[in-house]
């Protein structure tokens, strides 16, 4: 019935949605940084643990969409033991992929996160998928103050 | 028309005829604006291919055409919403300038530092925000009456938020985010015992129900023309008269004077006095075309066929496992918000797109009723004339697979 959504909701993500990934309190977390999006209400909190400039352990916690918690899901899998530089990397590279600017990103270094390309063809759900990632940039640059989609 | 007849109620919305990603459309965001029709398509082209210039300001024949037309548009309004006068009838650009409009120079002129005004919990934001400006810049004190679980006003509690300092009560008629239809009467019956005037924004409730505004008593009465069918960029502000007279004008411009020097200007009369600039003509007129459009249906017939509506669709939303309903008011127009378990709005929405179906998930711009039910967003379908059963089994058959596929 929902032939035409296959590219959107892969299995993958239904997979996360309902069994997120590191979905839990890290209580001595170096960095704790509040994500919004206040279109949808998706409301997620980033926890990171940091071993010198390596992100030793990543959790989250918060309710959203299957799209936005399934992103979170696989991003705190695929950002422990990368360095803040790798992250960084890679967070331009997920941009590039969901905004679609740029057909060129690198498929192989984005690996499983290319469940997400999907939102591409869907513009008001780009959000969903990017919150995430813009409450990691916020972590890895260190910034307190909750970070907003808006 | 004595029997209504949807099936030629929806041959005149050319949009239904749509398909969306390959499916026939099902539009059931009516609540967020309405579709419109041919007559109304028509009565702006028709405007603009024989009769548009600039009203009240020359004597050439399509001056006085489009000034005609836009006059006539005033009057229908005013019977629409039963106006004593046409001196009533403010035209704006939608039902949020019509509040924050009188929140300006009404509230301005009326409301000091320590006075209260009293909304309600089921407000949305264009019947919240206009009054924290206002409360910010005057130091007046913004008061919320409480809503139940169900989504309807705690009329006792209501009533005791009234008191000496309350300079206002700004309710909506029927919530956009619950469907709830307040006991606007009675409201305006404990109010005005105090002498505290209130205005009742309309924009979900003038699609819905026949309003009466000197039936009603009410002091103010604000709504949009988008969701009447009308073209957006229209709204309408009603005021009683001796209060418009006594309110200072909103903004300053062309067509709101009498006489201007550089020393003093002299304003102009009602409605004109609150309606600066050239105002949006063409589309004003497509007001008074889709008020025609209504009438010749008529709104008793359309609040009955819509009340069937929603009670099929209540009904058969119940009967789905792991759907709530937000919003059980015993008196309820045509909306149906709902959330569903485990299954965020957005993606109900998405799917349900794919479908051809369109819904609203979100906050409804109501964000403090989306707190006071502890839900992020809803998922709300919301209903016009032109929607039939077949569209509501659409819908429901699309939650039930959207719930299998979710698992």
């Amino acid at each position: 019935m929902f032939d035409d959504l296959r590219d959107l909701y892969q299995e993958v993500i239904f997979d996360h949605n309902r069994n997120p990934r590191n979905f839990r309190v890290i209580d001595d977390a170096d960095r704790k940084v509040e994500g919004f999006n206040p279109l949808c209400g998706d409301r997620l909190t980033l926890y990171l643990k940091m071993d010198g400039d390596v992100i030793s352990d990543a959790s989250f916690q918060g309710s959203g969409c299957a799209i936005s918690t399934a992103s979170v899901s696989l991003m705190t899998e695929i950002v422990k033991g990368k360095t803040e530089q790798e992250a960084d990397a890679l967070f331009k590279q997920f941009h590039e992929m969901t905004t679609g600017k740029d057909e060129y990103f690198n498929l192989e270094a984005i690996g499983k996160l290319a469940v997400l390309a999907g939102v591409r063809e869907y513009p008001a759900r780009v959000k969903c998928a990017t919150l995430a990632w813009h409450t990691l940039d916020a972590a890895l640059k260190n910034q307190q103050q909750a970070i907003s989609t808006e | 028309m004595t029997v209504f007849d949807v099936e030629k109620i929806r041959q005149d919305f050319p949009i239904l005829k749509e398909k969306i990603r390959g499916k026939d459309l099902v539009y059931l965001d009516n609540a967020a604006t309405c579709q419109k029709p041919q007559s109304v398509i028509d009565s702006i082209v028709h405007v603009y291919s024989h009769d548009y210039a600039n009203v009240h300001r020359g004597v050439h024949t399509l001056s006085v055409r489009s000034t005609d037309k836009f006059e006539a548009a005033r009057t229908k309004v005013k019977e629409f919403i039963n106006a004593a006068s046409d001196k009533e009838i403010i035209f704006v650009k939608g039902a949020t300038e019509a509040v924050n409009l009188v929140a300006q120079t009404y509230g301005k002129a009326n409301i000091k530092a320590g006075d209260e005004i009293v909304i309600t919990a089921m407000e949305h934001h264009s019947n919240i925000v206009p009054w924290q400006i206002l409360c910010e810049q005057t130091g007046a004190v913004l008061r919320v009456a409480p809503i139940n679980r169900a989504g309807e006003l705690i009329f006792a509690e209501f009533e005791q938020l009234l008191n000496d300092k309350t300079k206002l009560v700004s309710v909506v008629h029927m919530s956009n985010a619950l469907g709830t239809i307040n006991p606007v009467k009675a409201i305006i019956e404990a109010a005005h015992a105090k002498n505290i005037p209130v205005l009742l924004d309309g924009a979900q409730a003038i699609p819905h129900i026949a309003v009466d505004v000197q039936a009603l008593d009410c002091d103010f009465y604000v709504f949009s023309g988008h969701k009447l069918y009308a073209p957006t960029g229209t709204g309408v502000l009603y005021g009683k008269q001796a209060l418009l007279e006594a309110m200072p004008p909103y903004q300053g411009g062309g067509d709101m004077i009498r006489k201007v020097t550089f020393t003093e200007t002299e304003y102009n009369t009602l409605p004109y006095k609150f309606e600066a600039g050239t105002p949006n003509v063409a589309d004003v007129i497509g007001l008074g075309a889709a008020i025609d459009y209504i009438n010749a249906i008529g709104m008793p017939a359309i609040a009955a066929y819509e009340a069937e509506l929603l009670d099929y669709a209540t009904t058969k939303a119940r009967a789905i496992k792991g759907l709530k309903i937000i919003g059980e008011a015993e008196e309820k127009g045509a909306i149906l918000s709902f959330v569903l378990d485990k299954i965020h709005p957005h993606d109900i929405g998405t799917m349900l797109d794919s479908l051809g179906i369109a819904i609203r998930a979100g906050h409804h711009c109501a964000m403090p009723v989306m707190d006071f039910y502890h839900v992020p967003a809803t998922a709300r379908a919301s209903f016009a004339l032109y929607n039939t059963r077949q569209e509501i089994d659409v819908l429901m058959n699309g939650i039930e697979s959207l719930i299998e596929v979710f698992g």
